[in-house]
């Protein structure tokens, strides 16, 4: 019996091993089939109820908005034409026309019009469909009013159809990020008459987006999805460019778990991984792995600081704290993957905005500022609690905090790590003292960081208000000038970080592993990368 | 025994509506919303969203709608996943967890039994020493290290098998059914060990053997037959363990079970699918458990005949 349990055995590993053992990546070259490890399953595609980035990734591929994200970006050049093929702007910056490309056609063949985006500009603005992003549009004229119900009349939005291939855009003032937010997929068409076949204009739950009903526009169509396997889009026979796509599928896996994805890289069933297991960055830059990738990106790590807390609320308390954080140190021995230090809030470099914000290290500095605000032998400092998000990451950068101001100060600092949502829930209703923050743009200009930070904004959950600043960020959002603006929001910038409401850490990098086979794959500080310019190719 | 099936059955289904209500005021009490997000959603938005899920009915008009609802058999649409049915995903899931257990607990059977019998037969010899030491193992090497170390054997360091998957790859099942059908094996190893030894000390294998029946008429006929009661007993929840638990397993191996939707409803304050695969769950512990008991009735003689 046991002789022929072994000799099965043996028998099933000699014939799996010997069975010919081709690798996704390796048979993916040749069929130009790309395998993306796209963090978690997506909540859907549905352009404006999704919000997360593996819905962008995938999105990105099935559906087409006016512009898109420039491959090769240089200046001020960010964006180039997507389902617009030109547009012109007026002197004084608020009126857009956009003229769409005759050959742009949904992926039922039908054509692509100006009505199409007029009517899926109204469905995000419509308050009932719960969308999450409606505030991308919000520089239009009348496009809040409409959205809180003030207007009933969508006529009075600035967005117009002027004949099946212009649309005319009206904006409330010159905003000269808005080429930018057209390329985010809440501006992105869906296809009228195949939502209204599965429910209404603010159906959240319509079948429209399933494989076999979801048309779109983009150079993909969506082949298959099984809930939390995979993803398969096949290449759209009816986009516009689609000569220029020379992808055949896009498989997108649902890896949720950093390890197994690292590991499926390395197994090679995947050209590119969503992220990395932070303690192999260390390991692999010392290999000097060629897979892998550490590329800027605009997104701030902060400690947000509340200030209507008793304590907090005396800004030589916030400087204090901040000046005794050595940033260096933390870049260096904790996070350990080429974050960058960061002394403002906006990620310096992002389309040219070069802050010229300090926070110095200076530990003398920040004992001197404690005892000015009176905290001495005699009136100790209270204890400060650090809340966090459980992540073993945001763990190690508290740790490191808490010993720094530990020995600097002599503060003592304890650690609290909960529940994602109760984490939220707790920012939300200000009880905490000093919590871990992250903030990634949503498009290339400073103000999708110094806006988070205006009195009365969702997201600023610090307490801190100060009109100056945002006075200063209102004016910038007038005047068309670039180099004017970025005076005004320098400004604003220095105020922020005076005023220290948060507490810049560091600059995020973009950490993830590719596989030489991928080429047309260009370093992109927002992380949009349009499928139509990538390729597989062996060297 | 089909009094008891019936009792048994009428007995669970306010255990089941017990489940529902509790879970339904528990999920209400954890901090959080399903809406809940890093960037967050403006109260006006948060007010449409509330209103589209029924959110703004009081708590009690919520449970009174969930519940009559849910015995009509609709367990909601997902809040996490728009246009998705509970149903749906646990449907979607089902079948995968259904067969990763399955071939989990053949793999348990098979190499715990066996090795279970062999140690009992050849009690203190190396033949007991050797699986009953690898059996200690398994119990105590969770499956979070079991699966990785396997898969750097099998997938990076001999690439004989893939690392992930569930049956996109030839032989991506091999790993993740061994991996989570160690773990069972190494108990059922333990437990058939002691139940064998229990029965060869009894009078009625004495007889066997006396009767001059042959060594494995012995073991398979007479001994094994009340000596793997406790294996039987133990099946029941530990299939209801196989289904409700295979999340690390589905994690590791990225395998798209019920598992993973269970604990990321969860993390996601997902309700309608908290409350569904809880439920759902429950409902698979009480029906394993009632089939086990069946079983481990049916294999004792006494009280077969007496029922």
């Amino acid at each position: 019996m046991i002789k022929k349990i072994n000799v099965l055995s043996i028998t099933l590993i000699f014939l799996i091993g010997c069975s010919e053992n081709i690798s996704p990546v390796d048979s993916g070259l040749e069929n130009q089939i790309y395998h993306h490890g796209n963090g978690s399953e997506p909540q859907g595609i549905d352009p404006h109820i999704v919000t997360g980035v593996p819905e962008h990734h995938i999105l990105i591929s099935l559906c087409e908005g006016l512009t898109i994200p420039n491959p090769n970006p240089s200046g001020s050049d960010g964006y180039i034409p997507g389902t617009a093929e030109s547009w012109t702007i007026s002197d004084d910056g608020k009126e857009y026309i956009f003229n769409l490309n005759k050959n742009a056609k949904w992926s039922n063949g039908e054509p692509v019009t100006a009505d199409d985006f007029v009517w899926s500009w109204k469905r995000i603005l419509t308050a009932s469909l719960g969308s999450q992003y409606p505030d991308m549009l919000y520089y239009l004229e009348g496009a809040y009013e409409y959205h809180n119900g003030l207007i009933d009349n969508f006529d009075e939005v600035g967005v117009k159809a002027l004949d099946n291939h212009t649309l005319k855009v009206n904006l409330k003032n010159p905003t000269p990020f808005f080429i930018g937010l057209l390329s985010h997929y809440s501006t992105w068409p869906v296809h009228k008459e195949t939502v209204l076949k599965h429910g209404d204009i603010d159906d959240r739950n319509g079948e429209w987006t399933r494989p076999g009903n979801f048309v779109c526009n983009g150079p993909f169509q969506l082949k298959t999805w099984e809930l939390n396997n995979k993803i398969v889009v096949e290449k759209n026979p009816h986009y516009y460019d689609a000569s220029m796509v020379r992808l055949n599928e896009i498989h997108y896996y649902p890896v949720s778990n950093v390890m197994t994805e690292d590991r499926m890289f390395r197994a090679g069933q995947l050209h590119l991984t969503s992220s990395m297991p932070t303690q192999k960055c260390p390991i692999y830059i010392e290999e000097k792995n060629p897979n892998l990738k550490i590329d800027p990106y605009m997104g701030t790590y902060f400690y947000r600081i509340n200030t209507e807390n008793e304590t907090l609320s005396d800004v030589r308390v916030r400087k204090a704290l901040a000046y005794s954080i050595d940033r260096q140190l933390l870049v260096d021995k904790v996070t350990q993957c080429g974050q960058i230090p960061a002394y403002s809030f906006t990620p310096p470099g992002s389309n040219g905005y070069q802050p010229t914000t300090e926070i110095p290290y200076d530990p003398v500095l920040a004992k001197q500022l404690l005892a000015e605000a009176g905290y001495s032998s005699d009136n100790p400092f209270p204890k400060l609690e650090i809340l966090f998000n459980t992540n073993e990451g945001h763990r190690k950068v508290a740790l490191a905090i808490q010993q720094m101001w530990q020995n600097e100060l002599g503060i003592e600092v304890e650690l609290v790590n909960q529940d994602w949502k109760v984490y939220l829930s707790r920012e939300m209703v200000g009880d905490f003292q000093i919590s871990r923050a992250g903030w990634i743009g949503d498009y290339e200009d400073p103000n999708t960081f110094l806006d988070l930070m205006r009195p009365n904004r969702g997201n600023n959950k610090t307490g801190w208000e100060n009109m100056d600043f945002d006075a200063l960020v209102e004016e910038a959002n007038t005047i068309n000038d670039q180099e004017k603006r970025y005076e005004l929001l320098y400004e604003a910038e220095k105020i922020l970080i005076d005023n220290m409401p948060i507490i810049p850490l560091y600059t995020y990098v973009r950490v993830y592993q590719l596989s030489p086979d991928v080429k047309g794959f260009n370093p992109h500080i927002l992380d949009h990368h349009h499928p139509k310019f990538i390729y597989l190719e062996r060297d | 025994m089909v009094a008891i099936f019936f009792r048994r059955i009428l007995v669970a289904i306010p255990v089941l509506l017990a489940v529902a209500s509790i879970t339904f005021f528990l999920i209400k009490i954890a901090p959080g919303g399903p809406f809940d997000a890093d960037k967050a959603v403006s109260p006006q938005v948060l007010k449409n969203l509330n209103e589209a899920y029924n959110l703004d009915a009081s708590n009690w008009e919520q449970y009174i709608d969930y519940m009559s609802n849910l015995l009509r058999g609709d367990l909601g649409p997902s809040f996490r996943f728009p246009g998705r049915s509970v149903t749906e995903m646990i449907a979607t899931g089902l079948p995968v967890t259904f067969e990763l257990a399955f071939y989990a607990i053949l793999i348990a059977l098979v190499m715990g039994i066996f090795s279970g019998v062999l140690a009992a037969l050849k009690r203190n010899t190396f033949l007991d020493f050797i699986p009953m030491a690898v059996a200690m193992i398994g119990i105590c090497v969770p499956t979070f290290l079991m699966g990785p170390l396997l898969v750097l054997i099998f997938g990076i360091n001999l690439e004989i098998l893939p690392v992930s998957g569930w049956g996109q790859l030839p032989g991506d099942k091999i790993l993740p059914s061994l991996t989570l059908g160690f773990a069972y094996a190494a108990y059922i190893a333990r437990l058939s060990r002691g139940g064998m030894l229990e029965v060869l000390n009894q009078d009625f294998i004495r007889t066997a053997r006396a009767k001059g029946l042959t060594e494995r008429m012995v073991v398979v006929k007479h001994a094994m037959q009340g000596g793997l009661i406790p294996v039987v007993s133990f099946l029941g929840p530990a299939i209801a363990g196989l289904l409700a638990g295979s999340f690390v397993v589905e994690t590791i191996f990225q395998i798209p079970g019920l598992g993973r939707f269970y604990v990321e409803a969860a993390f996601n304050r997902d309700y309608t699918m908290i409350l569904g695969t809880t439920i759902f769950f429950s409902a698979m512990i009480v029906f394993f458990n009632l089939m086990s008991d069946l079983a481990a009735l049916w294999l004792n003689p006494r009280s077969r005949d007496a029922s």
